[in-house]
């Protein structure tokens, strides 16, 4: 074929035979090979990190063996024994408070977005809660300090302390921050995560199913409660995702918490310790290996935990989505 | 005139189900050849193995021989890249890069092995979009977007983009499928004009438009190839039992 | 007469549960608007031109700004996404591209994993790996800082590319482009918007991180002084500030606390506007 112009580079293009070396080293291989080093880069960072957890951790672990999961005592100034069991005991209660408080409003917003609102206010909406995910833990914490704890010491704990003061987790003196208030801040920001995969469960459920039931003759609410009952496992997943969120939270609650270390808070409103505030608070400070090592020790637990949660969590969310659709598809 | 393709023993699997059985035929230069069948038949599968196109899908297998000017293409030291610079290919749904102009479409074959000189491009973007017919409706527009035309206009953009890298092979799967009559009509003109200096290998279900266009025209019917010859021959006068089912309507 | 009864019922709990509705609504929004209003109330007075020129006070010191935390916090930001950046998009590439690799099925899961571990716990990794041995530096920040950045950007980017329709890719494979330049300049270029989008907000959620920057870096109160020394950091001034008893110093948190939402409003407006368009 007549060719109309010089494009000295097409002309030489015959189909030519490559060796052997040349087609192993070529655009396309070496392409390859740099996404395979990335993406192994992932596998090799977070291995790494376990391996240096566990070896930092190793003189603690060796001091106190299982006993440091067990143990109550934390003294790194005279005895230089430690023991986890009531930061742990402090993580759980603080996210098991957050839990009871955001689960059910996150819930209420994810049902407010999916059924409840039109589009219009949905999008302003949405935007503000995932602002609300947005913000800075420490900005939790610093409107935790000045906004927060004068407002419930003087406004919600004192009436809490008038009418139910006989139990005794609503007994005793009343600072401000503690206990309770560190899981209401937790709350505060595990509600965006958690009722974002609310509002997508949610919506995942077909119109066709909201429809057969309301020409049954269904209010609202009878309606909405047969699309929560489609998804019933999936916000199992997505509380626990919320837990996990709350377990890993270390600067807003250790500015609320009143980082004290102790077996067990007198009330809801003493202060208290969690894993994740001991280690930011100590770590700069251990001034020899061992407080070190048990700090690393702490570590290594909290990013058990969390692995558990997430993989848990991860698994629930991803089965119920897969169903829900598959369901949808027919 | 010399055969471009010698098919030998193809064969070609999508997993494990073999999808082309043992095809051999000639494809002749500088004509239009035309694969008619049913559904199903492989007459897609078949195209894409002219340009080590169907390889690229995970999962796919192709064995037996393709040659081109005289050379297999599926020999070991082949780089498929190069072959589809020889053999070009235009798709069933117009697929003209969106985010690029329609200077920048026709250009992007040559842009990307390399050529940067302006004057040469603009040459080659000139020169395709008149071989595709379509110079006169975009001349002034050549900044507008690639997607902002309409599906006939989009088609002959992506023949002019095959075309600007000076390919000897043009292969169409199924190209006037999406589109309305008259646009069809004007790539069926093109496609006659175009044969007088490449060698044009269509995939169609439709079996009046083979009529209409094509020099040669091959039957395929489950992955095997059934008959194949002059398409005069085949329309008038088929030799096969099948083949003649398949053009009185009796089946796909 | 039951009938009627049971469905008066009905309809009052219907109106219950949309009451409880919107009430959880507005416990949720109370918070973000309470934090906005605080925020810009309590740092207007602080925020002058002295605020952005002069470097942190000393005990005792009057006044005071943040001139030196916004250049630490700039260098660890920038110095985190160099590294990070590559690494995230070339795994959001290859996850997307090559997912026929078992490879691809074990990293995507492992990605999200580390997305959820806690980074106080990546701060303590930087502390042992990098701390121990070059001590509380620019470097060490950046590391964890990275690693918190890669599963944002894999996922994003392999989000970005999985949209581009199979119909691009081969239309310019057909044109004999070989498979990595179909990736980088169509695959990619289609994608590119979103593509931004993940690295903004992983850029936006680490100029927040406080926690590693504690464990890595510490307080600083001067200016660079090179990658293997402490940096200012805005995030971790909020921080200390805070808990702080001097009130010039409360003032600068909230100072600091505004300039740290305002670049996450600005980052979230951002990506808002970017998937606005196409892809």
């Amino acid at each position: 074929m007549r060719s109309f112009y010089k494009i000295p580079f097409f002309h030489r293009l015959d189909i030519k035979h490559f060796s052997r070396f040349e087609r192993q080293v070529n655009g396309d291989n070496i392409f390859k090979l740099v996404g395979i080093l990335s993406a192994s880069s992932i596998l090799l960072l977070l291995g790494l990190m376990i391996y240096e957890l566990i070896n930092g951790s190793w003189l603690s672990i060796q001091a106190f063996g299982l006993n440091f999961i067990f143990g109550t005592k934390w003294d790194p100034a005279i005895l230089q024994v430690f023991g986890a069991l009531p930061l742990i005991f402090g993580t759980i209660v603080t996210s098991a408070i957050a839990l009871i408080i955001g689960v059910p409003i996150s819930i209420g917003v994810g049902l407010a977005l999916s059924e409840y609102m039109p589009r219009k206010f949905g999008f302003a909406i949405s935007f503000l809660v995932e602002l609300l995910a947005a913000v800075p833990s420490v900005i939790y914490g610093l409107w935790g300090i000045f906004i927060l704890i004068p407002f419930l010491r003087d406004y919600v704990y004192s009436y809490l302390q008038t009418f139910f003061g006989f139990i005794p987790i609503f007994s005793g003196p009343i600072y401000g921050g503690g206990v309770l208030t560190g899981g209401i801040v937790l709350a505060i920001m595990i509600i965006p995560t958690v009722s974002a995969v609310m509002r997508d469960l949610f919506s995942a459920v077909p119109n066709s199913q909201r429809e057969a039931i309301i020409a049954l003759g269904a209010t609202k609410w009878e309606t909405v409660k047969i699309v929560i009952s489609y998804v019933r496992s999936g916000i199992i997943g997505a509380v626990i995702l919320g837990l996990g969120r709350a377990v890993g939270e270390t600067m807003a609650i250790t500015m609320v918490i009143g980082n004290k270390f102790q077996v067990c808070p007198s009330s809801l409103f003493d202060a208290w310790y969690t894993m994740s505030a001991i280690i930011a608070n100590e770590l700069l400070e251990a001034t020899y290996d061992l407080y070190v090592s048990a700090l690393m020790n702490v570590a290594l637990v909290l990013l058990f935990v969390t692995l558990m949660i997430n993989i848990l969590s991860r698994l629930i969310v991803w089965r119920v989505l897969m169903l829900v659709r598959g369901l949808a598809r027919e | 005139m010399a055969p471009k393709f010698e098919i030998e023993d193809l064969n070609a699997w999508f997993n494990s189900k073999q999808v082309l059985k043992n095809i051999n035929m000639k494809i002749e230069e500088k004509a239009v050849t035309a694969i008619i069948g049913p559904s199903g038949c492989g007459k897609t599968t078949f195209i894409r193995c002219l340009n080590r196109m169907h390889e690229a899908t995970p999962g796919a297998r192709v064995s037996g021989k393709v040659l081109f000017n005289g050379v297999n293409i599926y020999d070991n030291g082949v780089d498929p890249v190069m072959i589809r610079r020889k053999i070009g290919m235009v798709f069933q749904k117009p697929n003209p890069f969106p985010m690029m102009s329609i200077y920048d479409n026709v250009a992007a074959g040559l842009k990307l092995n390399g050529v940067r000189d302006k004057k040469t491009l603009d040459v080659v973007v000139r020169r395709s979009l008149e071989l595709a017919n379509l110079w006169d409706e975009v001349k002034y527009e050549l900044n507008n977007s690639g997607a902002s035309l309409s599906g006939g206009q989009q088609q002959r953009l992506c023949i002019a983009r095959a075309l600007a890298v000076e390919p000897e092979v043009l292969l169409m799967d199924e190209s006037c499928s999406a589109l309305d009559p008259i646009a069809t009509a004007k790539i069926e003109i093109l496609i006659r004009k175009l044969a007088e200096n490449y060698t044009i290998v269509i995939v169609t279900h439709n079996m009046q438009q083979a009529a209409r266009v094509s020099d040669y025209t091959a039957f395929l019917y489950l992955g095997k190839l059934i008959e194949y010859g002059p398409t005069k021959q085949i329309f008038e006068n088929p030799k096969h039992e099948l083949t003649e089912k398949y053009l009185t309507g009796e089946f796909g | 007469m039951s009938k009627i009864n049971c469905y008066k019922f009905r309809i009052i709990k219907d109106y219950i549960a949309r009451f409880l509705v919107y009430l959880s609504l507005t416990l949720a929004l109370i918070p973000i608007i309470s934090i906005l209003y605080e925020v810009v109330q309590r740092s207007v007075f602080v925020i002058n031109l002295d605020f952005f020129i002069n470097s942190a006070p000393t005990v005792g010191e009057k006044g005071g700004g943040i001139a030196n935390a916004i250049q630490g916090t700039l260098i660890t930001i920038s110095l985190a996404s160099i590294i990070g950046t590559p690494i995230g998009l070339m795994s959001g590439v290859f996850l997307s591209e090559y997912s026929e690799y078992k490879l691809s099925l074990i990293v995507r899961f492992f990605s999200d994993v580390l997305s959820g571990i806690p980074s106080i716990v990546i701060g303590v990794f930087a502390y042992a790996l990098i701390v121990r041995s070059i001590g509380f530096s620019v470097i060490a920040a950046a590391f964890a800082l990275a690693i918190i950045m890669i599963p944002i950007i894999t996922r994003t980017t392999e989000e970005a590319l999985k949209i581009v329709p199979l119909s691009l890719r081969e239309a310019a494979i057909a044109l004999g482009v070989p498979r990595w330049k179909t990736v980088i300049a169509i695959v990619l270029r289609s994608a590119r918007k979103a593509v931004t989008t993940g690295i903004l907000l992983s850029i936006a959620r680490i100029a927040g991180e406080s926690a590693p920057i504690l464990v890595t870096m510490g307080y600083w109160r001067w200016w660079f002084e090179g990658l293997d020394r402490p940096v200012a950091n805005l995030a971790l001034n909020v921080f200390v500030f805070a808990m702080s008893p001097f009130e010039n110093w409360i003032a600068l948190a909230w100072g600091s606390a505004f300039l740290l939402i305002l670049l996450v409003l600005w980052i979230s407006i951002a990506v808002r506007v970017l998937t606005k368009g196409r892809y």
